[in-house]
């Protein structure tokens, strides 16, 4: 049983919230590194999810997740209060980000990928990077972390779809832009990613164009996240890898978006449901 | 003395397919002498060299006979652990019922005359399951081997890596001899394949509990959501004062065909599916929140017991959703050279799975929402016998055929584990990744570490996985106490 130690709404807009929780499990918050996960369960009849280890306290014994309340775990996870107890929590999970000097990388976060590029930002910062970051979100009130990605970037664009906030428009049209006025050919050694999937489909068309290297945290579904169910599947390069231990990270341009973005909408009707059962 | 074996009961065919609940019902204690005394009691008994254990089945079927429940309980319990375990799962007619003397001479599998060794097994393991407790065990002079419970050894600690037949037995082995063992798995809930695997109808799940139950009174410690390898190393474990460490990983990463179209929605891994179902209680959704499709027309592919489990537990699945049940199992070769449980062949195909031989699957077909519409086969023909000994199976160009279907379980096998082995690289695997041990000792490459079950041997039985961790807990102790 895992207690949560500090809960906080980050962002709210129209029903839709953004959650940060802190845990208490210090032998996680020992061991993960950037880019690594966990899976948890919410109660003992819950299902396993993924969740980025966005942040972790040594001292204090804990490590944070932000997630966005989507379906009937995610709000499920948003309701339990400080002091609640989560039925599991394992982790770390998947390979961590190699992080190492690259010259310049931009990083690209979209939506809840924002709170997952930014422990590989201030990793990569610690290694003297130049870090150029774009944020998108669909509008002000959803946009998260821009106070603390702004530390650890030497330049910080923000878009949001409605214009609410930054530039009307996408985080890829800001990539685009940069690749093509501000930066010449090469200048920029790698992209990193997260978001839905479509925006990461964007930036991956974007870096093959100009023959950047570019990484993605894919979000498959998943079940047990040790490599024994083969849920979490994707199609890399021609072949089948599995997002949990082969990944989450990958090259961009050797996904099969289409096949991603249609294995993750496999349960929609039954979510669907459950929602609407439970009346959350 | 009786010629005719004693049928098992099992639950009507009907009620069968409504629920989970386990078919076969087992023999009642009248039932079990009747069995017990068709036994010939050979002079030599060729049945024991058949369990991978070596029970020593002609006493134990003789004390059944006797009444002697007690007895033939101990007798058991010095070779194998999960008497009601093995009695439910143990591919028996291929080995102690086939190696029994009442089998027709060069039948591949027992014949039906053979002597129901593991029902006759089932039977004590639950009988001292309800009558003899993990103290009462640990005193009791008739179980040889075990007497000395000894809290001397308190000192010496053990770390076991997963909690699958082979680390259960492994710690059960030593823990009973006053070891401390912990047990560290990885999914919310320990007993590896016999939990998210092996459906509730062939094994409840509170059979296994009680099992574990029996470990946890022995004072074995099962610490859940723990995965060696990335919140703790094997150095690590050794720093912390283990002893001695016990790899039982098993053969956890299923393979796919390789054909196009194989990560189409509804295309699954019959681990998934038996995961979703058995460990996270799909089939309750929405009460449990764990969801799965069903389907109208359900393919498996495979020949082996994932396979006939698969198969029953979506006809299952079908049949409490109101669906009307349509299941087929596509088998590359004929039924006589699949490897399941010829029990389990006969369960599924009475409760109405099809069977269609000779086929190898082709492509996977989609609708425009990527969800499986179609699989393509080719037909197949028998030829010469392979590295296996079987017949191959080999597909006839140009016979290409379209079968519908809106879900596929893909049930052709599993890989090891590697979860552990990619961070560990002194320890040595071969090139299935599979650990390479002494298989004296079941040392690794490593000093200190062993390893058994299907991390080893690749793909086997639970009763296999228990022997060698068997082997492997002997070796351990023979370190400790030199
Ligand atoms: C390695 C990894 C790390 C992740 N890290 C985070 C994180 O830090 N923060 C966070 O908010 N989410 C993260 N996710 C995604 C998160 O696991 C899913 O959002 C969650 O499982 C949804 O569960 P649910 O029952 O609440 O929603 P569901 O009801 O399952 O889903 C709601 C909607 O989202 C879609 N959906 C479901 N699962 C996913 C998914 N994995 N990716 C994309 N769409 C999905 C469904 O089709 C549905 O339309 C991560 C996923 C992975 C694989
Ligand atoms: C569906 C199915 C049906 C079967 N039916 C039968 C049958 O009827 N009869 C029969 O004899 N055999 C059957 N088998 C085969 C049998 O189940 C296996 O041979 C046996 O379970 C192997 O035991 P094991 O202990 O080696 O591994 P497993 O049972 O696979 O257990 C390994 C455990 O280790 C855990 N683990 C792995 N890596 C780590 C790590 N790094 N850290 C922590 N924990 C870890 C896993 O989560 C798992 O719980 C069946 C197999 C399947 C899949
Ligand atoms: S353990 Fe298996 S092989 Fe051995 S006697 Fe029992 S049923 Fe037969
Ligand atoms: S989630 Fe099961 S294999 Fe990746």
């Amino acid at each position: 049983m895992v207690e949560i130690i500090c809960k906080k709404i980050i962002a709210y807009s129209l029903g839709t919230r953004i959650v940060q929780l802190e845990l208490k499990s210090p032998l996680i918050a020992k061991k993960t590194l950037p880019g690594q996960f966990v899976v948890l369960m919410v109660s003992e009849k819950g299902e396993r999810i993924p969740l980025t280890v966005v942040d972790k306290d040594e001292e204090r014994g804990t490590i944070t997740l932000i997630f966005q309340e989507a379906g009937f775990t995610t709000r499920s996870l948003g309701s339990l209060k400080e002091g609640d107890f989560l039925y599991a929590l394992v982790g770390p999970l998947g390979n961590y980000t190699e992080i190492k000097n690259y010259g310049k990388v931009a990083l690209v976060g979209g939506g809840v990928g924002i709170a997952e590029i930014y422990p590989v930002a201030k990793a990569l910062r610690k290694e003297n990077n130049h870090l150029i970051t774009i944020l998108g979100a669909r509008t002000k009130d959803l946009l998260i972390l821009e106070k603390e990605l702004k530390q650890v970037s030497q330049e910080l664009y923000v878009t949001t779809d409605d214009g609410s906030y930054g530039r009307k428009g996408f985080v890829t049209d800001v990539l685009q832009e940069l690749l093509t006025i501000h930066y010449a050919l090469n200048a920029i050694e790698l992209i990193y990613a997260v978001g839905p999937v479509p925006m990461m489909k964007g930036v991956s068309q974007i870096a093959k164009d100009r023959g950047i290297k570019a990484i993605v945290s894919l979000n498959a579904l998943m079940v047990d996240a040790t490599g024994m169910c083969g849920c979490c599947r994707v199609t890399v390069d021609g072949k089948t890898k599995f997002s949990c231990i082969d990944g989450p990270e990958f090259e961009a341009q050797s996904i099969d978006w289409e096949e991603l973005g249609k294995r993750t909408k496999m349960y929609q009707d039954k979510e669907t449901h459950i929602c609407k059962l439970y009346n959350r | 003395m009786r010629k005719e074996p004693v049928k098992v009961k099992e639950i009507n065919i009907e009620e069968r397919t409504k629920s989970f609940k386990e078919v076969v019902l087992g023999y009642t204690e009248e039932e079990a002498i009747l069995e017990a005394k068709r036994c010939l009691q050979c002079k030599n008994p060729t049945c024991i060299l058949g369990c991978p254990v070596g029970i020593d089945i002609k006493k134990f079927i003789n004390q059944i006979a006797q009444k002697d429940y007690e007895g033939a309980y101990c007798t058991i319990r010095e070779k194998n652990n999960f008497p009601s375990i093995c009695g439910r799962v143990c591919p028996a007619e291929y080995q102690c019922r086939k190696a029994c003397v009442l089998t027709k001479r060069g039948s591949i599998f027992a014949s039906f005359e053979a002597i129901n060794i593991h029902f006759l097994e089932r039977f004590v393991g639950d009988w001292g399951m309800i009558n003899i407790n993990s103290k009462s065990e640990a005193l009791n002079p008739k179980v040889k081997g075990i007497k000395n419970l000894n809290l001397k050894f308190r000192d010496k600690r053990v770390a076991v890596v997963g909690s699958g037949p082979a680390g259960l037995c492994c710690a059960g082995e030593l823990a009973r001899r006053g070891i401390a063992v912990d047990i560290y798995e990885s999914l919310h809930k320990p007993g590896g394949v016999l939990r998210y695997g092996i459906p509730n109808f062939r094994l409840p799940q509170e059979i296994l509990d009680s099992e574990i139950n029996y470990l946890r009174e022995l004072g074995v410690e099962i610490m859940t959501n723990f995965v060696i390898g990335k919140l703790k190393t094997v150095d690590e474990l050794f720093k912390e004062g283990y002893s001695a460490i016990f790899l039982g990983l098993g053969a956890g990463i299923p393979t796919f065909l390789g054909i196009k179209g194989e990560n189409l929605c509804n295309i699954y891994s019959a681990n998934e599916f038996l995961t979703r179902v058995n460990l996270m209680f799909a089939y309750k959704f929405p009460d449990y929140h764990t969801p799965l499709n069903i389907g109208e027309r359900i393919i498996v592919i495979g020949g082996g017991n994932t396979a006939m489990d698969a198969a029953r537990s979506a006809l299952r699945l079908q049949v409490m959703n109101r669906i009307k049940p349509d299941v087929t199992i596509l088998y590359r070769r004929t039924e006589s050279e699949m490897p399941a449980r010829r029990l389990e062949i006969a369960h599924a195909q009475e409760e109405g799975v099809k069977f269609k031989f000779l086929v190898q699957p082709q492509e996977f077909v989609s609708d425009k929402q990527g969800f499986l519409k179609g699989l393509v086969c080719l037909e197949c023909k028998l030829g010469e016998p392979d590295d296996s000994g079987r017949p191959k199976s080999i597909p006839v160009p140009g016979s290409d055929f379209l079968l519908e279907t809106d879900l596929v379980i893909v049930a052709v096998g599993l890989r090891a584990n590697q979860l552990l082995t990619r961070v560990t690289p002194e320890l040595k695997v071969d090139k299935y990744g599979d650990i390479i041990v002494n298989p004296e000792t079941m040392e690794t490459s490593l000093k200190n570490v062993f390893a058994g079950g299907d991390i080893v041997g690749g793909e086997g039985t639970v009763i296999e996985a228990m022997g060698m961790a068997k082997k492997a807990s002997a070796s351990i102790i023979n370190l400790l106490f030199p």
